[in-house]
């Protein structure tokens, strides 16, 4: 008797989706899928609108980063309005853009860390699911969440300075910004009263990045075997190679650290890039053109980030950055629970990258914006939070939006997610009887590594509960549990 | 200079003989909503929102000149609850995405929903499919969010004194179109005129967006109305 279980949607990750696992009737895993089971069109009611509208119309994709999209939009515009293509900003404009950049990263991975992953490691992925989430992780482990709640916080006080507001800003606006800090609230951040401050900030982001280094001490082999599998890793680099999140050049390695994207200008993705399109989810599934579908595909996020890049340009997060890639004698690393680690590292990154922004005078005045010749179209790439993000507009003589393109993180990591579902479902389901809710929840932990934002990548609302359903091989409900959603 | 008595909720003052009514409340202190009146803008009571009761009769108080021993009532359950109709009649029938708006702050429309403390619409949502006029090299004319307020017909002319919008088509399909001939060669002051005159986002500079932070726009600072009774 074949069986399909269907987890739907699955939870702690942003939007809808669900996972299909086919058993064969020997009870192996036959085919598992992620699907992307929403539909939201940003990319055509974006057309015909003015072009300053895209960097605020399309962040409304999503509450979480935003700030992503913002800036990635007003990246892209930036080139149709001739400012240059990532280097043309005035100092102010571009440090604004970036301290709100790393006030979105240290805000996001925060909440991911924090309120969707750490259940799973503090409690245990076969733990009572009842308690398994943040409430359970606050009961249980309360300096911590306090913590968490204020890194957040500070992340999201970051945005609202540089942004306007927390959620939704209009701060980064074609060819600059619309403001830069008052003296008032350079200081509120830099050396506002305890514990929202610069400094602390760096010091709970280095206590985080020495909470998962203990845990992985102590859970090295579950840490390190969970959903390994070698893949090809993709981010934008500085031209020297260091981290940078904001711009940079196209680079991409394979597994075993083989450049196979070399710093590639982000306005000819184009030619190196390809999405393909399958029936069962509304989510693309893009590639390198040179290598084809079948081996082009990439991971993106913070583990692909510290595969590619050779130094990170700040101290504290550098230390650890060579600690980390000591696991796999400088090789990229394909662990994907070590997907954590580096996003605690860029935590760090972030932290100590809004400190040294806090404290560079640009930020108090200068130029905020700048034009040049006006160009029909634009490219805008930028390191989100879940990884590589691009947006690309074609604009009309008249100022209209004609054409765009968004391939988002959460995209590019659609294959990347899907073998990791794979994977799991192979090593705890093939040829168990009973497939227990722990070892459900177990793909989806392999799934939430990756932080995927499942509103953004497909460009809808609504709850997440859980739904699971055996099938027997005529299609008739086995068994069937449901936890209700908000 | 003559000056007469009236009424106004109640308590008497002294306004200029002829004076427009929401001009002379304002004067009194006294705020009477208002989107389609614009000062220095010939009054014509398109948008009905300021509709007071005059000697216990409803008037729109931006057509309505001051006379000896008039009674004014600007404020009742009533009338505030025409007022938000109003408001309300307004969004279900354009399409008007406060969020992705460059107007969004410094929006009349906007500010007054906020006033009356606007949710969802008692009206069903018309979602008329409309046009973003774009040809023009200076200005765009969204459709989507015009109220047909006349403020820019009335209000806004080139130098040989013609105006630059006019009305086009008929009936429910009525829109406001910008003037070819008459627009041809406007300068950028009178392009920001026009937009400034706009109470919604209807009509916009090319180029020009969301320059203002939020914290800095108009009704950011404060609610509409409290410039005249805070």
């Amino acid at each position: 008797m074949t069986r399909k279980i269907v987890i739907d949607p699955v939870t702690r990750v942003e939007g809808h989706g669900k996972v299909t696992i086919h058993l064969d009737a020997g009870g192996n895993v036959a085919q598992s899928r992620l699907h992307i089971v929403e539909f939201r069109g940003f990319e055509r009611f974006v057309q015909g609108r003015p072009y300053w509208e895209a960097p605020v119309l399309v962040q409304r994709l999503c509450g979480i980063c935003p700030v992503s999209h913002l800036l990635a939009a007003a990246k892209a515009m930036d080139v149709v309005v001739g400012a240059g293509t990532g280097d043309g900003l005035p100092p102010t404009a571009e440090k604004m853009r970036r301290l709100m950049h790393y006030g979105q990263i240290f805000q996001s991975h925060s909440l991911h860390f924090f309120y969707l992953a750490s259940p799973d490691l503090l409690l245990g992925h076969e733990s009572d699911p009842a308690t398994r989430n943040v409430v359970g992780v606050a009961l249980t482990h309360r300096e911590l969440a306090v913590q968490a709640i204020n890194m957040r916080k500070y992340g999201q006080e970051v945005i609202a300075a540089t942004a306007g507001k927390k959620i939704h800003g209009t701060g980064a606006i074609p060819g600059g910004v619309n403001k830069c800090l008052t003296e008032a609230e350079r200081d509120a951040l830099l050396h506002g009263p305890a514990p929202l401050n610069a400094d602390q900030m760096v010091t709970w982001a280095q206590g985080a990045v020495d909470f998962f280094k203990n845990y992985y001490r102590k859970n090295k082999e579950f840490v390190d075997g969970f959903s390994q599998f070698p893949s090809n890793h993709l981010s934008l680099v500085r031209a020297d190679g260091g981290m940078d999140l904001y711009h940079g050049v196209l680079r991409g390695v394979d597994a075993d650290g083989k450049r196979i994207l070399d710093d590639v200008d982000p306005q000819d993705y184009l030619e190196h890039f390809r999405e393909e399109v399958k029936p069962w989810s509304y989510m693309k599934f893009p590639y390198l053109r040179a290598l084809g579908p079948e081996k082009g595909w990439y991971r993106v996020g913070p583990l692909a980030r510290l595969n590619t890049a050779e130094f990170i340009p700040t101290p504290l997060a550098q230390a650890e950055f060579e600690e980390f890639k000591a696991v796999t004698r400088g090789k990229p690393n394909n662990m994907c629970l070590h997907t954590h680690w580096a996003r605690l590292i860029e935590v760090l990154h972030a932290a100590e990258s809004m400190r040294e922004l806090l404290q560079d005078p640009d930020i108090l005045g200068g130029e905020l914006q700048v034009k040049g010749r006006r160009r029909a179209e634009g490219v805008g790439l930028l390191e989100a939070p879940r990884g590589t993000l691009f947006h690309h507009y074609r604009v009309g003589d008249d100022d209209l939006i004609e054409m765009a393109n968004l391939i988002v993180s959460t995209t590019n990591n659609n294959e990347p997610m899907n073998r990791a579902v794979n994977c799991v479902a192979r090593a705890l389901l093939t040829g168990v009887k009973e497939i227990t809710e722990g070892m459900l929840n177990a793909i989806e932990v392999a799934i939430r590594a990756y932080d995927p934002c499942l509103s953004c990548a497909t460009h809808a609302y609504g709850q997440m509960p859980l739904d699971v359903t055996l099938l027997d091989a005529a299609g008739a409900v086995v068994s069937h549990r449901r936890k209700p959603g908000r | 200079m003559a000056f007469v008595r009236f009424m106004l909720d109640g308590q008497e003052y002294l306004a200029e003989e002829g004076a427009q009514l929401v001009a002379a409340a304002k004067d009194c202190g006294v705020y009477i909503p208002t989107l389609c009146n614009y000062p220095g803008v010939r009054p014509k009571g398109a948008c009905r929102i300021c509709t007071v009761l005059v000697n216990g009769i409803p008037h729109t108080a931006c057509t309505t000149k001051v006379v000896e021993d008039m009674s004014v009532v600007t404020s009742t359950p009533e009338l505030e609850a025409f007022r938000k109709s109003i408001v309300e009649i307004l969004f279900a029938e354009g399409n008007h995405l406060c969020p992705i708006c460059e107007r969004s702050g410094n929006c009349e429309l906007q500010a007054l929903a906020y006033r009356y403390r606007m949710t969802v619409p008692q009206f069903p949502y018309l979602f008329p499919k409309r046009d973003v006029e774009a040809w023009h090299p200076k200005l765009i004319k969204d459709h989507n969010r015009c109220i047909l307020c006349k403020r820019c017909i009335r209000g806004i002319f080139n130098e040989e004194g013609q105006a630059i919008f006019a009305f086009g088509k008929r009936g429910d399909r009525l829109i406001i179109n910008i003037d070819p001939e008459t627009s041809k060669d406007i300068s950028d002051e009178l392009a920001q005129q026009a937009m400034d005159i706009c109470p919604v986002g209807a009509i916009l500079r090319k180029g020009k967006g969301f320059d203002v932070p939020i914290g800095r726009r108009t009704y950011d600072q404060q609610p509409i109305g409290s410039e005249v009774a805070p």
